[in-house]
């Protein structure tokens, strides 16, 4: 591998790694309980969840690890761990 | 105001799931905003985010070495002064390069009175290398370098306590704070970075891997040292404490059972010695930041 000079490297290029393939648990949300609040939004690690146009959440699947946080903290227990099927 | 949509630490980092420090590093980031330059010290944040070529940083960001993330900063803080240029240094460096390895470059940088914002993320040991205690490690935590086993429980020495050695420094501006009060992280990260000369935030931040406990749990877990009085959240002005967060408090055993590093203090027989030990230092810290709520008198 050549190194740049200062090991310099583009803003971002972390995407290039898919962390979704780590996940053994699946986030499953439930739009009908979910108030909106943000919460999940806030405290994921990944910062890979967000709102869609119909201002509901949803994490993208290409780098949520499935640590469980959003689940276990969402206030509306809307959020449920599903096992991943390989 | 902190935009809180802003993203500046992107996804497809390394960290483990349920990392707290990879969600410091993602608020420290929104508080911060664009107009930021990072330098990091080595440990897990160094590592999980930039394996060469790829970086999570979206603002400009520099590691050299473990030890020396103060005197990179001083160096790049005098250059933009001369300059004349205004962007924010902030420093993100663990626990073991804080607390220990660094204290050098710290103490200068902090004496010379540089205009940068010093982030602790601790997560109470050197968890890149292996879990090896530091002086963040809590009283009794069993770590690699600290087992607990026949003849011993664990950590012997209590957490230095680092906000109070920077205070004496002259700091402005110091405070803790935790990753499982986003709000009150963000304020101070805010607060620090808009106060001039040498300010110091230290972060508590739960380390699933190093600490023993499922990666779901981490929130959890740092409200709970918070709740029983083992981390206190408070604001130091000018050497001052000025104001801390109040709590109708747990026992200590509640914060303690959740992680294996403690998991000696009861199995295979209940330490009450130990535990009342560490009730304590949980005793002592809400009486010297006044912390209890009192709750009225039946
Ligand atoms: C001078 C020097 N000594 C030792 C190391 C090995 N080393 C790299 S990271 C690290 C521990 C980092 O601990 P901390 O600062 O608490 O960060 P954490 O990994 O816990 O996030 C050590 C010992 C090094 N890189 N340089
Ligand atoms: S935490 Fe739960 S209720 Fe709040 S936005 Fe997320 S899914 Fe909806
Ligand atoms: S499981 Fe973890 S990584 Fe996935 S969306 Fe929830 S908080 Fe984020
Ligand atoms: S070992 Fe701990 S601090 Fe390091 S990446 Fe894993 S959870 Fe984060
Ligand atoms: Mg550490």
């Amino acid at each position: 591998m050549t190194l740049a000079v200062g090991c310099r490297a583009r803003p971002g290029k972390s995407r290039d790694n898919k962390t979704g393939s780590w996940r053994v648990f699946r986030p499953v949300f439930d739009k009908e309980k979910c108030t909106k609040c943000g919460l999940c939004i806030t405290l994921c690690p990944e910062g890979c969840i967000s709102e869609t146009e119909d201002e509901f959440v949803i994490p993208d699947y290409t780098y949520c690890k499935g640590c469980g946080i959003c689940a276990k903290e969402c206030p509306g227990k809307g959020i449920g761990m599903l096992q991943e099927e390989k | 105001m902190v935009d809180k949509t802003l993203e500046l630490f992107d996804c497809g980092h390394r960290a483990c799931g349920g990392c707290g420090a990879a969600l410091a590093a993602r608020m420290v980031t929104k508080a911060a905003g664009t107009n930021t330059i990072v330098v990091s010290s080595t440990g897990c944040m160094e590592v999980f985010s930039t394996p060469y070529p790829e970086t999570a940083w979206k603002v400009p960001w520099i590691h050299s070495l473990f030890e020396n993330a103060a005197a990179v900063a001083s160096g790049i803080e005098a250059s933009l002064k001369k300059q004349g240029r205004n962007e924010k240094v902030v420093i993100m460096a663990g626990d073991g390069a804080t607390f220990d390895i660094g204290m050098i470059c710290i103490s200068g940088a902090f004496e010379r009175g540089h205009d940068f914002t010093y982030i602790c993320y601790d997560n109470e040991a050197y968890m890149n290398t292996g879990i090896q205690r530091s002086g963040a490690t809590p009283y009794d935590a069993s770590t690699t370098t600290s087992p607990a086993g026949k003849c011993s429980f664990g950590n012997k020495r209590p957490k230095k306590d680092m906000p109070q050695i920077l205070a004496a420094h002259g700091s402005p501006y110091v405070a803790t704070t935790s990753i499982a009060y986003p709000a009150d992280l963000m304020q101070k990260v805010e607060k620090a970075i808009n106060t001039r000369g040498p300010c110091y935030v230290q972060i508590h931040a739960p380390c699933c891997t190093g600490w023993g406990f499922e990666g779901e749990q981490t929130i959890a877990i740092a409200k709970l040292a918070i709740e029983t009085g083992l981390w206190v959240n408070y604001e130091m002005v000018e050497g001052k404490v000025v104001k801390a967060k109040k709590v109708v408090r747990k026992p200590v055993e509640e914060y303690l059972k959740t992680q294996k590093r403690f998991r000696h203090l009861f199995k295979p027989t209940r330490q009450d010695a130990e535990i009342a030990a560490i009730q304590a230092i949980a005793d002592r810290n809400a009486e010297k930041y006044g912390i209890d709520i009192k709750l009225r008198k039946e």
